[in-house]
């Protein structure tokens, strides 16, 4: 079985989304950030943008997020914004 | 209708009719508690999220950061208060209002100078009322405080925490508000907000084999930017997390109140309803009696 990504959308009153996925992208400070499986961990700092997520069907998921941070350990994705929603 | 027996009926309906309205508001409040409850429950994975991305900052880089060294000496805290906007809440402000002022004479035999900040209306009449000054406060968004508010608040406390003492700023901050326990009880809470000491684990089973990692952790810009990013908003969830307590609480408080109330209006109807029986039946015998002094008036 390939190995997917266990990513959790946080936002600062409710859960956004989680599940599993295939591919993470984000952008951060310095540029768009792309993880996949068995990324070495990161905590990055989010930009004003979304976080496109590739399930491992190939489907994708577009969140807006704002203010917040992103973090890789161990193929756990987590991005916890103030604000964040589903478009 | 003797004179009597209609002071005990106006009694009763005016009891009546408070019931209906204590009634109505012990049930408002017990829906409000799930709801509460609820915002408390979703608000939870952010706040652990960050405290746990705080202590990994901290554990896997060495940067310092103002917000969490211990100053030499303390000589100036504040104390934000967390009060409801509406009373009819039982004890409620005025547990944490008492426990706020244990702290305050604890603080100042300490020798530090305190300052007020306050949220929600009744915190805010207490000071107006003993002509006390503040530095800050909040009302009208206690029932159901969203994170805008909490956002305000971190902001407002951060800004006096920087400030030099000599311009009225802070080296110290308390929060202090009601701990939601169960629907009984809340507790007044003290925490300490400011300097940050950082909690929760980082030997979490997520995040395994702190060795090899810690040579590998990546923080992007740079761990001091991400602390500079992060603290704000760990000090901004700690805040939500006092306000959505405090809500909780609050509606919590209110339910048992008002409990309360509508089983004192029943006591009351139930007695009034025994006097005005009484008082019914002394009517009725008197008349009986001047019919029958009547008849046997007429007859003789």
């Amino acid at each position: 079985m390939a190995k997917v990504l266990n990513v959790s959308v946080v936002a600062a009153d409710h859960r956004v989304w989680s599940g599993e996925a295939a591919m993470v992208v984000a952008k951060t400070a310095e540029g768009e950030l792309g993880v996949l499986p068995g990324h070495q961990p990161v905590l990055a700092l989010l930009a004003k943008g979304e976080v496109r997520v590739t399930l491992p069907g190939g489907e994708r998921i577009t969140a807006n997020a704002e203010g917040g941070y992103f973090s890789v350990a161990a193929d756990i994705v987590t991005i916890v914004a103030s604000q964040a929603e589903l478009v | 209708m003797g004179a009597q027996l209609r002071i005990y009926r106006s009694k009763i309906r005016s009891a009546q009719t408070t019931k209906k309205i204590t009634r109505a508001m012990e049930l408002i409040s017990a829906s409000r508690i799930a709801k509460a409850l609820a915002r408390v429950n979703e608000a939870g994975p952010y706040t652990e999220e960050l405290s746990k991305a705080a202590a990994l900052v901290a554990v896997h880089s060495n940067v310092k950061h103002a917000l969490t060294t211990e100053p030499a000496k303390i000589t100036r805290a504040a104390i934000v208060l967390f009060t409801s906007d509406r009373g009819l809440a039982g004890a409620f402000n005025s547990q944490v209002i008492r426990s706020a002022l244990q702290l305050e004479t604890l603080l100042e035999e300490q020798g530090k100078t305190v300052e007020w900040f306050l949220v929600g209306r009744k915190a805010v009449g207490f000071f107006a009322f003993r002509r006390r000054a503040y530095l800050g406060s909040w009302i009208g968004e206690t029932d159901e405080p969203q994170f805008e508010l909490a956002q305000q608040i971190g902001q407002k406390i951060i800004e006096t925490f920087f400030t030099h003492e000599a311009d009225g700023g802070v080296n110290e901050v308390h929060l202090v508000f009601n701990q939601f326990v169960s629907s009984i009880t809340q507790t007044p809470t003290v925490r300490r907000l400011l300097p940050l000491e950082i909690e929760g684990k980082v030997e979490d089973p997520s995040i395994p084999a702190p060795p090899v990692l810690r040579a590998e952790y990546e923080f992007e810009p740079n761990a001091a930017t991400v602390l500079d990013a992060l603290l704000p908003a760990y000090i901004e969830s700690r805040v939500f997390y006092a306000l959505l307590q405090s809500a909780a609480s609050k509606h919590a408080a209110t339910q048992k109140a008002m409990k309360s109330a509508s089983d004192n209006a029943d006591k009351l109807i139930t007695n009034y309803t025994r006097l005005a029986n009484n008082a019914r039946q002394a009517e009725i015998t008197q008349q009986i009696s001047e019919i029958v002094g009547g008849a046997d008036a007429l007859a003789s």
